[in-house]
């Protein structure tokens, strides 16, 4: 309990509505990936997480990310101690001279924990739109949001509190990961990247392949979408990572710069992949590269120099323009390459920690390269693995529980004509005049009309008649 | 009267109208269509990926005319479409047994 800092608190809440404005730009940069038929299911699978993680974060997703750990495991977060949030609104608002009572809030360091939990809010909401991308064009709505609402309760909620639930900052005793491991992820290569990968991997393979992959092109329709999706990514991405130092100064400075520079980098380096491969460097290719580096620059933003970022860039870039074809090869249809650029970035800038953090960095830490030997390397290499294997196994259950009971695949059919169409009733363009003209096939349904056009259509038939 | 159906690259389209517009023509159809001929379809990478596009952007030029005008319209357009590569396009005509000009009822030359 106390005042809150209002520089701190201003730069969070800003943060917090650029983290979230991560998930519309995600919605675009998938979007426009997949063809015309499913731009609208794309965007609605990021809606649709931030629908259901947005309800269940206040009723008891923060409080098991950041509860005070249960059994003092380090394990997952009590769910009752913030439950529906109702612990944290004991507080005086406004300052009163005459009574002598000052302002009075509870606190997250310096700014109000509702800001806190808000911020933090929006990582569940992007971390399961990630995985969306695997699924492009087949996987049924209801069970999307259902596979959404347990994947955050039972894989989310307690991974956040592993990596990012400190010991005595919202609760006594927070997750292994960041305090007994002392893996260095400032904003979420495990717990975000690595974690939204191995799921979307998990879910491609249970659900199998788009009808026609990969024998059929499956072309992205809207490159313009995929560019502003990654231009919104890249802005919003400032309040992920240098937001992540929960406060309005120096690391939330060092961070951003190393936000821009290994980004940077690893569009430069996907391109260079694209051209000594392929001959041409693709819009798509610098879209791509784009979210490779802000994957890979996630964890290490606080603990490598920008120099060592713009090697974590380039390094992201490379491999994940060279990952993205190993779909191909085994034969998964990661449709939008979620473990390509997310799996394959988040474990790049995760390991590369180990070999490239500085102590002059705000973590404080040497890596490998820097004359630390193997210690930190190896704390991160156990962390990340811990993720894919917690992740791996949950992600398959949910999986598994779902094809079995409701269903995850919409019909062969729907699949074929378009599952904007199956599952929502719409389509995302009307570019032919024979739709929209008011006659031919854009004429309204009479049953649908309002009473009075109803008695109209029926008094016309009926003289027709 | 003959129907001239010239198939042209895109970027064409204003010289050909331009061109058309000097003769003594009355009105031109235009529409946006796929297709390929011996150019075939082209290829494009995305994320590595190659896919063959089988049908590329054309547009569709229609000219209704009369007979004795065919051959400085079917002129006109090779003037103003051809580039000397290939995937120029085609024009080909064929006769109209009869036109209507639909306001008036007017038939055949007068409906031009």
């Amino acid at each position: 309990m106390g005042i809150p800092d209002t520089g701190d608190t201003a730069w969070m809440l800003a943060s917090a509505a650029l983290v979230l404005l991560m998930t519309p730009g995600l919605a675009l940069f998938y979007g426009g990936m997949v063809r015309s038929k499913g731009v609208l299911n794309m965007m609605m699978m990021s809606l649709g997480a931030a629908g259901v993680i947005g309800v269940l974060w206040v009723l008891y997703g923060y409080s098991t990310a950041f509860g005070d750990s249960v059994g003092g495991a380090g394990f997952m977060g009590n769910p009752g101690d913030f439950a529906g949030l109702s612990s944290l609104l004991d507080a005086t608002y406004l300052a009163d001279a005459e009574a002598g009572t000052d302002v009075s809030v509870p606190l997250v360091g310096t700014i109000p924990t509702l800001v806190f939990v808000a911020f933090q809010g929006m990582f569940a909401i992007i971390t399961v739109a990630l995985i969306s991308g695997a699924v492009a064009d087949r996987m049924k709505f209801g069970s999307w949001l259902l596979f959404a609402g347990l994947w955050g309760t039972i894989v989310y909620f307690p991974v956040a509190h592993w990596v990012f639930s400190f010991d005595e900052v919202t609760s006594a005793v927070g997750g292994w990961i960041a305090n007994d491991l002392a893996v260095i992820d400032f904003a979420g290569g495990t717990a975000v990247h690595i974690n939204a990968g191995v799921a979307a991997l998990v879910l491609a393979i249970v659900i199998g392949k788009r009808r026609g992959w990969p024998r059929e092109p499956m072309r992205p329709h809207n490159l313009t979408l995929v560019m502003l999706g990654a231009g919104i990514l890249w802005f919003g991405w400032f309040g992920f990572n240098a937001g992540s130092a929960v406060g309005s100064n120096g690391i939330a400075g060092y961070a951003f710069v190393n936000t821009v520079v290994a980004t940077a980098a690893a569009l430069l380096g996907w391109l260079l992949v694209e051209k000594l491969r392929d001959g041409k460097p693709t819009s798509l290719g610098a879209a791509s590269g784009i979210v490779a580096g802000l994957v890979a620059i996630t964890p290490s933003c606080s603990s490598v120099s920008p120099i060592g970022a713009i090697a974590v860039g380039a390094i992201a870039g490379i491999l994940c323009a060279l990952a993205v074809g190993l779909k191909f090869r085994f034969g998964y249809d990661d449709s939008l390459d979620v473990v390509g650029v997310h799996l394959v970035g988040g474990l790049v800038g995760t390991l590369l920690i180990g070999f490239l953090a500085t102590a002059s960095s705000p973590a404080g830490v040497d890596g490998l390269f820097y004359g630390g030997g193997v210690d930190q390397l190896w704390r991160q290499a156990v962390g990340a693995l811990a993720v894919i294997v917690y992740c791996g196994v949950l992600s398959l259950i949910i999986a598994l529980a779902l094809k079995f009971t409701i269903g995850l695949r919409i019909s062969d059919e729907a699949e074929v004509t378009g599952i904007d169409e199956s599952e929502h009733a719409e389509t995302g363009y009307d570019f032919s005049t024979l739709r929209s003209s008011g006659g031919g096939l854009g004429t309204p349904r009479p049953d649908a009309a309002t009473p009075a056009a109803a008695e109209t259509v029926a008094a016309a038939s009926g003289k027709e008649g | 009267m003959k129907l001239v159906t010239a198939i042209v690259k895109p970027f064409a389209l204003d010289d050909v109208r331009a061109g058309l517009e000097r003769l003594d023509i009355a009105g031109m159809t235009v529409s946006e269509v796929s297709g390929y001929g011996r150019q075939r379809g082209h290829t494009e990478v995305y994320r590595g990926a190659d896919y063959q596009v089988d049908f590329v952007p054309k547009v569709r030029i229609e000219v209704a005319t009369e007979a004795d005008q065919v051959e400085k319209v079917v002129d006109a357009v090779i003037r103003a479409a051809r580039t000397g590569k290939i995937g120029d396009g085609k024009v080909w005509v064929t006769t109209l047994d009869t036109v209507v000009r639909v306001r008036t009822g007017e038939r055949g030359a007068d409906a031009l």
